[in-house]
C-alpha cells in the first residue's frame, strides 16, 4: 500500500515537470512540423538562467524569499524571448518544408551549437539553486514526507496544461494557431500570417521547455548534460502521447512518470530503458501514439 | 552485365589504391582510416534505408550486435581470425536485423526513426546492466589474426586489419552499387516518391523498406564486428543514441547518390574530430552542429551530389531530394 502510494506520488510529481517540457515540444512540431531536438537544450538553458537569477537574488539577500518564484518565471519568460525568435527567424525558417526527418537533424545541429554555447557561457561546473525548494516546507501523505515544492509543480503543470488548453481551443489567436496546425497552405489562402504564427508558436514552444527547466533547476545540481535526458524522455512522451496532441502529452507524461517511479522502485536495474520498453509498446499497438492526429493522405 | 564488370574493376583498383596509400600513411592515420571505413559501413546501410525515405536513428543497435559477437567469440570460443569474427558479426545482424524488419516495416518518417531509437537504447540500457557481459565497463579484445597470420609488431597489425577492413569496405560498396542499381534497388526510390503509385504497379513497399532493412542491419554487424577489432574493446556505448547519430550524420553527409562519398565523409568526419577534439576540445561539437547546418541547407543531396554536379553529362537528372510537397 505504502510502496503503491509511494509510486503514485513519485509518479506524478515526475509526470508534472515532464508535462510542461513534453506539451512545448508537441506544440512546437503541431505547428512547424518541427520534432525540436533542441529543446532539451532549452531545458536546460532556462535551469541555469534560473539557476543564476536565484543564486544572483537570494545570494545578495534582496527582497522577500518568495519573489524568487517570480524570477524564475522571469528567466524563463527572458530566455523565450531571447532565443525563441533567433532560433526560428534566424535559423528554422530556411528548412521549412523538407523532410520531418531531416528536420530532426537540423535541430540536432542546433542542439550541438547550444550545448557547446551553454559550457561557454556557464561554464561545466554544478550550479545549485536550492533556496526556492525548501521554501515550502514540507508535507507528508500515508506517512511518507514529501517536499512541499514538488506539490506546487503539480500545480504549475496543471496550470499550464489548462491555460495552454483554453488559449488554444478559447481564444481567437488560438483558434488561428490551430488552422494553422490544420493545415498552413489553406490557412495562409485565408488570410492567416503563418509566418508570425509560427514564430509565436516557437517561441511559445521555448517558453515551455525553459519554464520546466528553471522550476526543475532548485530540485536537480544544474550541469552539462541535462539536456539530453530530457529531451530522450520528452521524445518518449510526445510520440506516446501523439505527436501534436496535448492531452496526449499529458497522459503520456503520467505514463511515463508512473513507469519510471514504478522501476526506480520494483525493478531499479530496468530504469534506464523502461521508458523506451514503454514507448515500444504503445507503437507497437498505436502506430502513431494514443492521440493519433487523423490527416488526409495527399497524393 | 558490364555495369557489373565495371564496378568490380574499379573496386579492385580501389583496394589496390588503398592497399599502396595505407602502406605509405603513418600509423595513426592507418587506425583513423579503418575506424572511418568500419563506421562507413554502418552508414552505408543507412543509405540504403534513405533511399527509400527511411532514416533509422537505432543502427547502434546492429553495430552493437556485431560487435559483440565478434567480441564474445573471440572471448569465449577462442576465435581469433578477423574474416571469421566479421562472419559472425554479419550474421549478428543479419539475424536481428530479419527478427526486427517485420516489425518496422509498416511505420515510416519520425516514427520509424523514434522506435529504432527505443530499441537501440533498450539494448543499451540492458547490457549496460548485464555484468556477466562486462557491465558498462566492456570487455577488452586481444589482436585478431587473419587466415593464420599473426602480425609480430603493433605496426604491422594494424595494417593488416586496414587492408582487410578496406577490402571488405570495397567489396560491401561495389556490391551494394550493384544492388542500387538493379531492379529491386531501385524500388526504394520509387517508394520514397510515392508509395501509393508503386504498390499500384504491383511492389510491396513493406518488403521493399523491410529488405532495405535487412541489408542495413547486416552492414551495421560487420561494421560493428571491425570497430570491435580496430578498438580492442567493445561497451554498451556501441548502442547509445550518440553512436546511432554519428551513423546518421555520416549518412546525410554523403547523401544516397554515391557509395563512394559515404567513406570520404566518414574519413572526413574522424578528422575533423582527431583534429578539432585536440585543438578546440570546447567547442567542437558546436562546430560539427554549424557544419551539419550548412551541408544540409547548402548541399541537400549530400557530398555525393556534389560529384554528380561536377560530372559534365547528366547532371540534370541528378536524384537530389525533392523538396516536400504538401
Amino acid at each position: 500500500m505504502k510502496l503503491a502510494a509511494a509510486i503514485l506520488i513519485d509518479g506524478v510529481i515526475d509526470a508534472s515537470w515532464l508535462f510542461i517540457v513534453a506539451v512545448g515540444l508537441t506544440l512546437v512540431f503541431g505547428v512547424l512540423n518541427i520534432l525540436n531536438f533542441a529543446h532539451g537544450s532549452l531545458f536546460a538553458v532556462g535551469a541555469y538562467a534560473a539557476a543564476s537569477a536565484v543564486g544572483w537574488y537570494y545570494g545578495g539577500d534582496l527582497g522577500p524569499p518568495f519573489l524568487g518564484y517570480l524570477l524564475m518565471l522571469g528567466a524563463a519568460l527572458a530566455v523565450a524571448l531571447a532565443l525563441g525568435p533567433l532560433l526560428e527567424r534566424g535559423v528554422l525558417r530556411f528548412f521549412y518544408r523538407r523532410d520531418e526527418v531531416v528536420l530532426v537533424l537540423v535541430t540536432y545541429a542546433l542542439f550541438l551549437i547550444l550545448e557547446d554555447a551553454t559550457k561557454l557561457i556557464w561554464g561545466v561546473e554544478s550550479y545549485y539553486a536550492s533556496e526556492p525548494y525548501g521554501l515550502l516546507g514540507n508535507v507528508s501523505f500515508f506517512g511518507l514526507s514529501y517536499v512541499g515544492y514538488d506539490f506546487a509543480l503539480i500545480g504549475l503543470a496543471v496550470a499550464a496544461g489548462l491555460l495552454l488548453w483554453l488559449g488554444l481551443n478559447r481564444t481567437v489567436t488560438g483558434k488561428i494557431v490551430l488552422a494553422v496546425i490544420h493545415d498552413r497552405d489553406i490557412s495562409r489562402a485565408m488570410g492567416v500570417n503563418v509566418t508570425r504564427v509560427f514564430a509565436f508558436a516557437f517561441t511559445l514552444g521555448v517558453f515551455l521547455a525553459a519554464l520546466g527547466g528553471a522550476f526543475t533547476a532548485p530540485k536537480i545540481s544544474v550541469q552539462p548534460g541535462i539536456g539530453i535526458t530530457v529531451i530522450l524522455l520528452s521524445f518518449a512522451v510526445v510520440v506516446i502521447g501523439g505527436l501534436g496532441s496535448v492531452e496526449g502529452a499529458a497522459i503520456a507524461a503520467l505514463f511515463v512518470g508512473f513507469a519510471r517511479a514504478a522501476a526506480i522502485h520494483l525493478v531499479p536495474w530496468a530504469e534506464l530503458f523502461i521508458v523506451y520498453l514503454v514507448m515500444a509498446l504503445v507503437l507497437a499497438f498505436r502506430p502513431e501514439g494514443l492521440f493519433q492526429r487523423t490527416s488526409a493522405r495527399k497524393i | 552485365m558490364a555495369a557489373v564488370v565495371g564496378t568490380f574493376a574499379t573496386a579492385l583498383i580501389a583496394f589496390v589504391v588503398l592497399a599502396l596509400a595505407g602502406f605509405a600513411a603513418p600509423n595513426w592515420l592507418v587506425l583513423v582510416a579503418t575506424l572511418a571505413f568500419s563506421k562507413g559501413l554502418v552508414a552505408l546501410g543507412i543509405v540504403a534505408l534513405m533511399r527509400g525515405g527511411l532514416i533509422s536513428f537505432g543502427q547502434g543497435t546492429f553495430y552493437c550486435a556485431g560487435a559483440y559477437a565478434a567480441g564474445l567469440a573471440m572471448r569465449s570460443l577462442g576465435i581469433g581470425d578477423a574474416a571469421m569474427l566479421v562472419v559472425l558479426g554479419a550474421i549478428a545482424g543479419l539475424i536481428l536485423g530479419v527478427i526486427i524488419a517485420p516489425l518496422l516495416a509498416g511505420y515510416r518518417g519520425i516514427f520509424f526513426a523514434t522506435l529504432t531509437l527505443a530499441l537501440s537504447m533498450i539494448v543499451y540500457g540492458i547490457l549496460n546492466k548485464t555484468y556477466s557481459l562486462g557491465g558498462s565497463d566492456g570487455l577488452n579484445l586481444h589482436a585478431p589474426g587473419f587466415f593464420g597470420y599473426r602480425p609480430a609488431r603493433s605496426q604491422d597489425a594494424s595494417y593488416a586489419l586496414f587492408l582487410f577492413t578496406s577490402f571488405v569496405t570495397v567489396a560491401a560498396a561495389a556490391l551494394c552499387r550493384i544492388h542500387f542499381d538493379s531492379v529491386r534497388g531501385l524500388l526504394p526510390l520509387a517508394a520514397r516518391d510515392n508509395e501509393i503509385r508503386l504498390e499500384y504497379l504491383g511492389a510491396s513497399v513493406r518488403w521493399v523498406n523491410g529488405i532495405n532493412f535487412v541489408i542495413a542491419a547486416v552492414l551495421a554487424g560487420i561494421g560493428g564486428a571491425l570497430s570491435a577489432l580496430s578498438l580492442g574493446h567493445i561497451d554498451p556505448d556501441f548502442a547509445f543514441w550518440t553512436t546511432s547519430g554519428e551513423f546518421v550524420f555520416l549518412a546525410i553527409l554523403s547523401g544516397y547518390v554515391s557509395v563512394t562519398a559515404v567513406f570520404v565523409a566518414a574519413i572526413l568526419l574522424e578528422l575533423v574530430r582527431s583534429f578539432s577534439s585536440q585543438y578546440f576540445p570546447n567547442t567542437w561539437q558546436g562546430a560539427l552542429g554549424v557544419f551539419l547546418l550548412l551541408i544540409i541547407l547548402f548541399l541537400p543531396g549530400g557530398l555525393g551530389s556534389l560529384a554528380l554536379r561536377l560530372r559534365p553529362s547528366g547532371a540534370k537528372s541528378a536524384p537530389v531530394p525533392a523538396e516536400k510537397r504538401e
